[in-house]
């Protein structure tokens, strides 16, 4: 398909935003190994972490392709300002309550993301968001399972997921940036928009929360944490950049 | 350690089957003598249930506290076809040890006591762990050469008499080999690359040998009550075999690379076919072990932490009413 540029520009835009999301989620979920509360956590993060980071890697696949650097220079060597991710991805693990409501916001938006996009325009991508909402489907059932165990379990376990999602809700929020180049996206049925995605997120979430017995922030409080997609990050991805690429740096150019 | 069966040198030897029923213990040790498997519920002499609760349960240790080491470098590992590599092979060490620990809980010890003997430090794992991996080097030297000692080790154990823990170990076995060509491809990359890339594998080779050498642990001179366990086939081979079979299968790869070894001494005496080298330092062994390696303290602080920290949601797990029964494989 021929774009013109600011098609083209609106295309890389989408796809470095998806796929930063997935890389630097990837990254953080997989600090989990060796550390998890049970050892099958330790397991199940990094499955999840794996399967992210080769999404990403396909998705930088894409934009190679489509002019841009190769994958590991794309992902080892830019800084933070030229990322695209939302801050929600960024934070560190933190405790694992956070991590695991950071999965659940992240998973279902992400899932719904791959839904709408396998009907999308854009080949090479609909055709991944084909076979990956497959993989994403079990990262959605691991993070409903142990919300609805934990909201449910007990005081503590509750009190803990509760504060976190009152915690994290705003940055959950961050995910849906509206892009600047929305109506081209749209218009070349690539994809319909932020906004749709929030509305189906909303929807999607609620029940899980319900069985949970745990809610939502109140409306009013909605402050979403906007600035990831165009470049302005939390001070925490930069030094994750900095570790993430700290061998290969040492010489971009061997081959490792 | 990925370990070898051990007795207290100070304890006797008939005392390991003291107080047996002479009928039960003659027909155990014919099942083993026949080649079959003990399997949970058979009936077994309380020595062999305590070796092997102790192998198995530090082999499981080794695994988890092994992947901490490799586990801080996939952050840092270069490039994704390492990252997703790294990250799967750590991920496969960690289900080792979730294996190993349900093995180990057929015998009568619950998972939750074994971690708790792990990070009060009664019970051991194994002693290169107790170094750390400082660069990329590191990590690949280890993913070649350590799993290599520990293939040669685990392969020997499937072939033992207790049916959970076989059976373990040929999964084990088959994910490690995927280790090992990983570990090799790693290593091969930097022996063959630039300088700068040469230097660190070579570094972390020289630094990592004493600890290799160490692996398979003390030379058979100063190990005691091999022939019971070896009859009862809780320990197959003796350690200076494995760390034979080791040098065999690996020096010549190492050269092959370019790279050196640093034992002068180090060749193979045409004439006997052995493998003649420096014995490593033992004493440095025996004070790692004892807990005073470069990372003993730091290791069982991150395990400490991590059980500390997630101990909240193993509550939240328990159900008041659940009782605990011993798993059958």
């Amino acid at each position: 398909m021929k774009y013109t540029k600011t098609q083209l520009e609106a295309v890389k835009e989408f796809l470095y935003k998806i796929a930063d999301d997935q890389l630097i989620l990837g990254h953080r979920d997989s600090e989990w190994t060796g550390l998890g509360p049970v050892l099958e956590e330790d397991i199940a993060f990094s499955s999840i972490a794996q399967d992210k980071i080769g999404q990403s890697l396909h998705i930088y696949e894409i934009l190679h392709a489509l002019g841009e650097k190769d994958p590991d220079t794309i992902a080892f060597t830019r800084n933070a300002n030229e990322f695209k991710c939302c801050h929600l991805v960024e934070y560190p693990i933190g405790e694992y309550d956070f991590s695991l409501i950071r999965n659940f916001f992240f998973c279902h938006a992400e899932h719904i993301r791959f839904n709408m996009l396998a009907e999308s325009s854009l080949d090479p991508l609909a055709k991944l968001a084909k076979k990956y909402r497959g993989e994403i489907k079990y990262h959605v059932m691991h993070a409903d399972t142990w919300v609805k165990q934990l909201g449910r379990a007990n005081e503590e376990s509750h009190k803990r997921m509760q504060d976190t999602i009152d915690n994290s809700f705003n940055l959950a929020l961050g995910i849906f940036e509206e892009s600047p180049f929305t109506s081209e996206l749209n218009s070349m049925n690539i994809f319909e928009g932020e906004k749709t995605l929030q509305n189906k997120w909303i929807e999607a979430i609620l029940p899980v929360l319900e069985k949970a017995k745990l809610v939502l922030p109140d409306p009013a409080d909605w402050k979403p944490a906007y600035g990831g997609r165009t470049g302005t990050h939390t001070e925490y991805l930069q030094p994750m950049l900095e570790e993430m690429g700290e061998v290969f740096r040492l010489d971009p150019k061997a081959e490792w | 350690m990925y370990e070898n069966a051990y007795v207290d040198p100070k304890q006797k030897v008939s005392s390991l089957t003291e107080g047996e029923d002479p009928v039960k213990l003659a027909e155990f040790e014919e099942r083993i003598q026949r080649g079959e498997k003990i399997e949970p519920k058979d009936w077994m002499p309380k020595a062999y249930r305590k070796q092997l609760i102790r192998m198995i349960e530090q082999h499981a240790h080794s695994e988890i506290i092994g992947a901490l080491p490799e586990g801080t470098w996939i952050t840092r590992a270069p490039g994704f076809r390492r990252k997703l590599a790294l990250m799967a092979k750590v991920q496969d060490e960690v289900g080792h040890g979730q294996l190993l620990y349900s093995a180990a809980e057929t015998l009568g010890k619950t998972r939750e006591d074994m971690i708790n003997d792990l990070i009060s430090g009664k019970s051991k794992y194994s002693n290169v762990f107790n170094y750390p991996a400082m660069t990329w080097g590191d990590t690949a030297i280890i993913a070649w050469l350590i799993d290599a000692g520990a293939i040669i080790n685990q392969v020997t154990n499937s072939k033992g008499s207790y049916g959970p823990y076989c059976r373990a170990l040929e999964r084990i076995c088959s994910e490690e080999s995927f280790h090992l060509k990983y570990g090799h491809d790693n290593v091969v990359f930097l022996a063959t690359g630039t300088p700068a890339q040469r230097e660190l594998v070579q570094d972390a080779l020289n630094r990592w040998w004493t600890p290799i050498m160490h692996f398979h642990g003390p030379p058979d001179k100063v190990s005691q009550h091999t022939e019971i366990l070896m009859k009862w086939k809780v320990k197959l081979a003796t350690n200076d075999e494995m760390r034979r079979k080791f040098l065999d299968e690996y020096v010549p790869k190492i050269w092959d690379l370019g790279l050196s070894i640093p034992d002068p001494n180090l060749k193979k005496n045409e004439q006997t076919g052995q493998w003649e080298y420096t014995e490593p330092d033992w004493d440095e062994f025996k004070r790692v072990i004892n807990g005073d390696g470069p990372c003993n303290k730091e290791r069982l602080q991150v395990r400490r932490w991590a059980e500390e920290r997630g101990a909240w949601v193993r509550r939240a797990l328990q159900k008041a009413e659940q009782k605990y029964t011993v798993p059958l494989a």
